[in-house]
């Protein structure tokens, strides 16, 4: 007993957190593969001025960010990827939603750097596109790594929405351990201090990668 | 100035507009093998977008420009091909943050002319001492003075073997006692027949380093020829007006 609270639950439902946290942290690593990927192709496309593209591109990320993620997760669910397995349909919706807000900061990471790079660049007869990735994506991923972390931790949290689609992750195996213990609150708490240490992993990881990328500046 | 015989660049009644601002309104220039050019003129006076304009940084409006005698504005132009033949360096100095000075000297060889790696920084190190920084090569660009980093962005364009060094305004952004040590590298590469078109408002090194001098005013070149008589000897009233607030 902890300040009147009661954990003994733990060693008898300690393996369904377990079971939980796998799916959650599988949920989270391929979604942040894969938004990740998909995200920063489309905040580097957006930026290149192809009128059409963009516009299509711009309309795209207005759309997603305009629609509950909850909504999202029961339209891809039960509407577009009716023949993938839960886990793999909740990965699309999660990576749908999450590279909308990739793009976006990729989009405003590269427009940080200073236009003056692109035109050295260029003027020593690098291509568009050698330029991008020798200079300009370099310095944008190193300008957008904070807002990345941020939105690392985003989608591991966004992770527990989809218990809704009854994907057995931290929250739904959680919910379970409530529902077989009678307990209302103990539960919650494990569920709460397990997503923290995901996050702060993560915070901590990134945050020494920024450090070695500042580490000339 | 007398013997034209090897001209490089052709420029004809080169316009450019920005939206409804006509920036240039018709300039026409010839330029030599080994001449060095420099433009002067107060600022608005379409100086540097005449320099942007013979590197395709900015898109002409009208006109032509000749470079060996071809046409640079053709549709089937190699664009990345005739840059590389165009050394630019700029006020700002542009140097890539992300790379040591080594790598900011090398790259252009490595990535654009496919040079092995151990040639192009072998080379990128003579060029780093001929403007005096071999001990910088380790250095990133945030780590040098204004000076230090305009005579590695002059070294960057040398690599690249240009046949011609675009400066724009390349002393303008430096402490005074800097901006010696840059002039004093654009002298040695004048004197080693580079052929370079110089926007300054230096106009001591426009006198005793140019072969001419070209004063722009209103999108229009106004006066040009031998730097002593323009500088000393003004014929137009608007390059006087000029050169009385400069000196």
């Amino acid at each position: 007993m902890i300040f009147g609270l009661n954990f003994t639950f733990l060693s008898k439902y300690g393996f369904y957190y377990i079971e939980g946290l796998k799916v959650t942290l599988q949920l989270a690593f391929w979604t942040l593969i894969l938004a990740t990927a998909v995200g920063v192709v489309m905040g580097m496309v957006r930026v290149q001025n192809y009128k059409i593209v963009s516009s299509v591109i711009d309309g795209w990320i207005n759309f997603i960010r305009g629609v509950p993620i909850m909504v999202q997760i029961f339209i891809v669910y039960y509407g577009i990827a009716t023949s993938l397995p839960q886990f793999w349909a909740a990965v699309v919706s999660l990576t749908v939603n999450s590279s909308v807000y990739i793009a976006e900061h990729t989009r405003a990471g590269m427009q940080a750097v200073n236009k003056g790079q692109m035109e050295a660049a260029r003027c020593i007869g690098m291509s568009k596109l050698q330029a991008n990735w020798y200079i300009i994506i370099p310095q944008a991923i190193k300008n957008i790594l904070p807002s990345l972390c941020n939105e690392f931790i985003l989608l591991i949290k966004n992770t527990s929405i989809v218990s809704v689609i009854a994907l057995h992750e931290l929250t739904y195996t959680s919910n379970s351990v409530r529902a077989n213990t009678f307990l209302a609150f103990e539960p919650l708490i494990v569920t709460a201090f397990i997503y923290f240490m995901i996050t702060y992993v993560l915070k901590r990881l990134v945050g020494i990668l920024e450090r070695r990328l500042h580490a000339h500046d | 100035m007398t013997n034209r015989k090897d001209v490089i660049i052709q420029v004809k009644g080169l316009k450019k507009n920005f939206g409804t601002l006509e920036v240039l309104k018709g300039v026409d220039m010839e330029i030599d093998r080994g001449e060095v050019v420099v433009v002067i003129g107060p600022s608005g006076s379409g100086k540097s977008t005449f320099l942007r304009c013979l590197n395709l940084l900015e898109t002409p409006t009208a006109g032509d420009i000749r470079f060996h005698g071809g046409s640079i504005l053709r549709k089937d132009m190699k664009l990345d091909m005739y840059r590389e033949k165009f050394g630019m360096v700029f006020q700002l100095f542009n140097l890539f943050d992300n790379l040591s000075v080594l790598d900011n000297v090398s790259i252009g060889p490595r990535k654009v002319k496919k040079a092995g790696k151990d040639e192009a920084d072998r080379r990128a190190m003579e060029l780093l001492k001929r403007v005096g920084l071999e001990d910088k090569a380790g250095s990133y660009p945030s780590q040098l003075s204004g000076g230090q980093k305009q005579r590695v962005a002059i070294a960057r364009t040398l690599a690249m073997d240009p046949e011609v060094i675009l400066f724009d305004e390349a002393t303008s952004a430096l402490d005074p006692e800097m901006v010696g040590e840059v002039l004093q590298i654009m002298r040695q590469l004048a004197e080693d027949g580079m052929t370079m078109v110089v926007v300054t408002h230096e106009m001591g090194f426009a006198r005793e380093v140019g072969d001419r001098v070209v004063f722009m005013d209103g999108g229009y070149v106004v006066e040009e020829g031998n730097p002593k008589d323009v500088i000393s000897g003004p014929q137009h009233k608007r390059t006087r007006d000029f050169l009385s607030k400069m000196l």
